[in-house]
């Protein structure tokens, strides 16, 4: 027996629209069996990791800030995946951007001005830039695969930060651990309302994917983008050139990650630390892929995804559970989501009986 | 299709409806872990801790945890989670929560905290630490009796003045019995890292250290030890499992009678902030059985456990000198807690250059 996925001729729309749901559907399903083995009340261990992160003004700032960086870089690497360049190293671009950025109030602490904030998100984002470009130039110009230096680049970035805490940026004051001096308050991303701590990294998330998603949908570049990454040579008879699209797209998903790295230093941890990420630029390859691609989709998958992580905390509170059962519940949700959208494109073919490689006298 | 959309509804609804609020006497105490609560390790000595708690006090309160809270803005939004969900007492077990439980405890200033291993304070939020450094004396002074070299090996984390202290301990230790006594020191830079402290553990060994001693917390550098056939000392937990014939003692962090004393004072309305700093007398830190060594230095370990824990021994007592042979503390002077809370020298004895 083989199993086969097949291209669907055409994509229903309807299917489209109702996919995500139908993925909901069978993770509170199975998530509910799950629960119920477990012997916990699924009603309200559901209730607990869907609904109650939503229903208190301070969860719901807590999911803008888990979400702010999450949608930041996933927008900037859907730009890259339509174009066919496969930057998986925003990790490292988020850190190198949240390090040019803290160069300003740790080593020029000194310095207050108005300026000093729009400053480091300048950095941040130049940051971030500049070392997406070193994938991109290995590619452009070396033709290297650029999953492989981007990937490895990240290690890089956090072996630098890592270097930097430790060393010339450790905190005089800090008693030796392994951190940089606090920010001075006029450095630090302000609350966007004043009912909770959500800082504007969660505004600039939602700035970038609307201009994002204008830029795909209506103006030539995104045009360019789309067909460059559908079809090289078809883009070539266009006059685009892929060598620049490289440099493009990847320079934009760098000083977006670098932006996510130095809002989320500056609005919600306010000094460096040998780690400051939790693997956001790893998480929001899936988020980009959640929201298929799409920037406003992405922002929805973006906030579905900080749900799971809130939920899982909730539902380890309510009901006195490990977090194991959590993260098989996350897992779920994301193989449903995921295999739902994927069987919108794909139909699955049983092929009971396979002749084809079998030695003769043994089929049945 | 309609099925689907009227079971969404039901969902829906049921969801809706299954409000839960159940009023409860009990006082809630609540902890945060960095780590799994079955990492063999310090977590699990934390959760062990709780456990005693829960047992110890089982009719007056209950307790709650979230593990594997990342340090930075989650720690921040777990706190406030608890802080929130009724929890009266919250106990933040890791040194990078320091931050986020200060921020917390400043927005819920009638929840009381408390922090381990930190040194900020406020008039809700207390901290608590163990004095580790008084077990790793009497390792050091088993360590000197059992190496035929004189030398030893130390598997350090990072380079904070918790760590430093424990290595200056054991050495102090150590010389007392051989005052030419040396320690090699490697920084695996994790606390949990089976692999990279492996490493570590087979490149002290080969540089010729016959006796071995770790400040992280896998079972792993007693398994090496074990293999090459030489003694080790076990961390946070009683490792003999890991090395039957290996371990000499352990370090055992014994949080319970700590959290204990401090819930009872919560119940009690009693509770103040404070910077808790207890050490073997009281019970927060216990020596596993003193095995695999003659009775002679059997007997000279647990000579050294009762003087410390009847207060007569403090282990950093002049004269004691620095790692570059200036004078440290004068004969019979006593390192004050605040120098050894922002240690950041190495003593005589150590045979590595502390990074800086």
């Amino acid at each position: 027996m083989r199993i086969e996925l097949e291209r669907r001729p055409e994509v229903s729309r309807l299917y489209s629209i109702l996919s995500p749901f139908i993925a909901l559907a069978l993770t509170i399903f199975f998530g509910g069996i799950m629960f119920l083995l477990l012997g916990k009340d699924p009603v309200s261990a559901l209730y607990s990791f869907f609904i109650e992160p939503l229903m208190e003004v301070w969860s719901l700032h807590e999911l803008a800030i888990k979400a702010a960086p999450l949608i930041l870089i996933a927008v900037g690497l859907s730009v890259c995946y339509r174009s066919n360049n496969w930057n998986i190293g925003a990790e490292g671009q988020f850190i190198m951007g949240a390090i040019a950025g803290s160069i300003l109030p740790v080593v020029f602490y000194e310095w207050h001005s108005p300026l000093v904030l729009p400053l480091m998100m300048l950095l941040g984002m130049l940051g971030g830039a500049l070392f997406a470009g070193i994938p991109a130039f290995l590619k452009a110009h070396l033709n290297t695969n650029e999953i492989l230096s981007s990937l490895m680049l990240v290690y890089v970035a956090q072996l630098f930060l890592d270097w930097l805490v430790r060393g010339p940026w450790r905190n005089p004051g800090g008693m030796n651990f392994p951190e940089t001096r606090t920010f001075d308050p006029i450095t630090i991303l302000p609350e966007m309302i004043t009912s909770g701590r959500a800082h504007w990294g969660f505004g600039f998330a939602i700035i970038a994917a609307v201009l994002i998603w204008f830029m795909m949908r209506y103006t030539l570049k995104g045009f360019e983008i789309t067909v460059l990454g559908q079809s090289e040579r078809a883009g070539r008879f266009a006059g685009f050139s892929s060598r620049k699209m490289i440099w493009f797209s990847m320079l934009l998903s760098g000083a977006l990650a670098g932006l996510a790295g130095i809002a989320e230093v500056s609005g919600a941890i306010q000094q460096l630390r040998p780690v400051i990420s939790p693997g956001y630029g790893f998480t929001a390859i899936i988020v980009a892929f959640l929201g298929r691609l799409n920037p406003l989709g992405i922002v929805v998958a973006g906030l579905v995804l900080a749900l799971t992580y809130l939920g899982g905390e909730a539902v380890q509170v309510s009901l006195q559970i490990s977090d194991k059962p959590i993260k098989v519940f996350q897992g779920m949700l994301l193989f449903f989501v995921l295999s739902c959208d994927t069987l919108i494109h794909y139909k699955i073919r049983m092929m009971w009986f396979d002749l084809s490689d079998k030695p003769v006298g043994e089929v049945r | 299709m309609k099925k689907l959309v009227f079971a969404l509804a039901a969902t829906a609804a049921v969801l809706g409806f299954s409000v839960q609020a159940s009023a409860q006497e009990k006082a809630k105490i609540c902890f945060v872990y960095v780590g799994s609560k079955t990492d063999g390790g310090w977590t699990q000595a934390h959760d062990i801790g709780r456990q005693e708690l829960e047992k110890a006090l089982a009719d007056k309160i209950e307790t709650q945890f979230l593990e594997n809270v990342p340090e930075g803005p989650d720690a921040e939004r777990a706190i406030e989670r608890l802080a929130r969900s009724g929890c009266g007492l919250i106990f933040t077990t890791s040194f990078g929560f320091m931050d986020a439980t200060v921020k917390i405890a400043a927005k819920f200033p009638d929840v009381k905290f408390e922090h381990a291993t930190g040194y900020k304070t406020a008039p809700n939020l207390a901290t608590y630490n163990s004095r580790f450094y008084e077990g790793r004396y009497i390792q050091g002074q088993i360590a000197a009796k059992i190496s035929q070299k004189g030398v030893a090996g130390y598997i350090a984390s990072f380079p904070i003045p918790e760590v430093v202290m424990g290595i200056n301990s054991f050495v102090t230790g150590a010389r007392t019995v051989n005052p030419d006594f040396k320690i090699k020191v490697v920084w695996a830079n994790t606390w949990f890292d089976p692999g990279k402290e492996a490493d570590a553990a087979k490149a002290l060994i080969d540089q010729g250290v016959d006796v071995l001693t770790q400040h992280t917390d896998t079972t792993a550098p007693m398994q090496v030890a074990a293999e090459r056939g030489i003694k080790a000392f076990g961390q946070a937990s009683d490792m003999i499992k890991a090395g039957p014939e290996t371990q000499l003692t352990a370090i055992v962090d014994t949080w319970g009678a700590y959290y204990i004393k401090r819930t009872q004072a919560f119940i009690d309305g009693k509770w103040e902030t404070t910077s808790s700093w207890d050490g073997l007398k009281d019970g927060i830190l216990t020596m596993a059985p003193y095995t695999n060594m003659p009775d002679d230095v059997k007997a000279m370990a647990e000579a050294t456990q009762k003087k410390i824990e009847a207060g007569e021994l403090k282990p950093f007592t002049g004269p004691l000198k620095k790692q570059d042979g200036s004078d440290w503390l004068k004969d019979g002077e006593v390192a004050e807690d605040g120098v050894l809370l922002g240690m950041n020298f190495y003593v005589e004895g150590v045979d590595d250059k502390l990074p800086q």
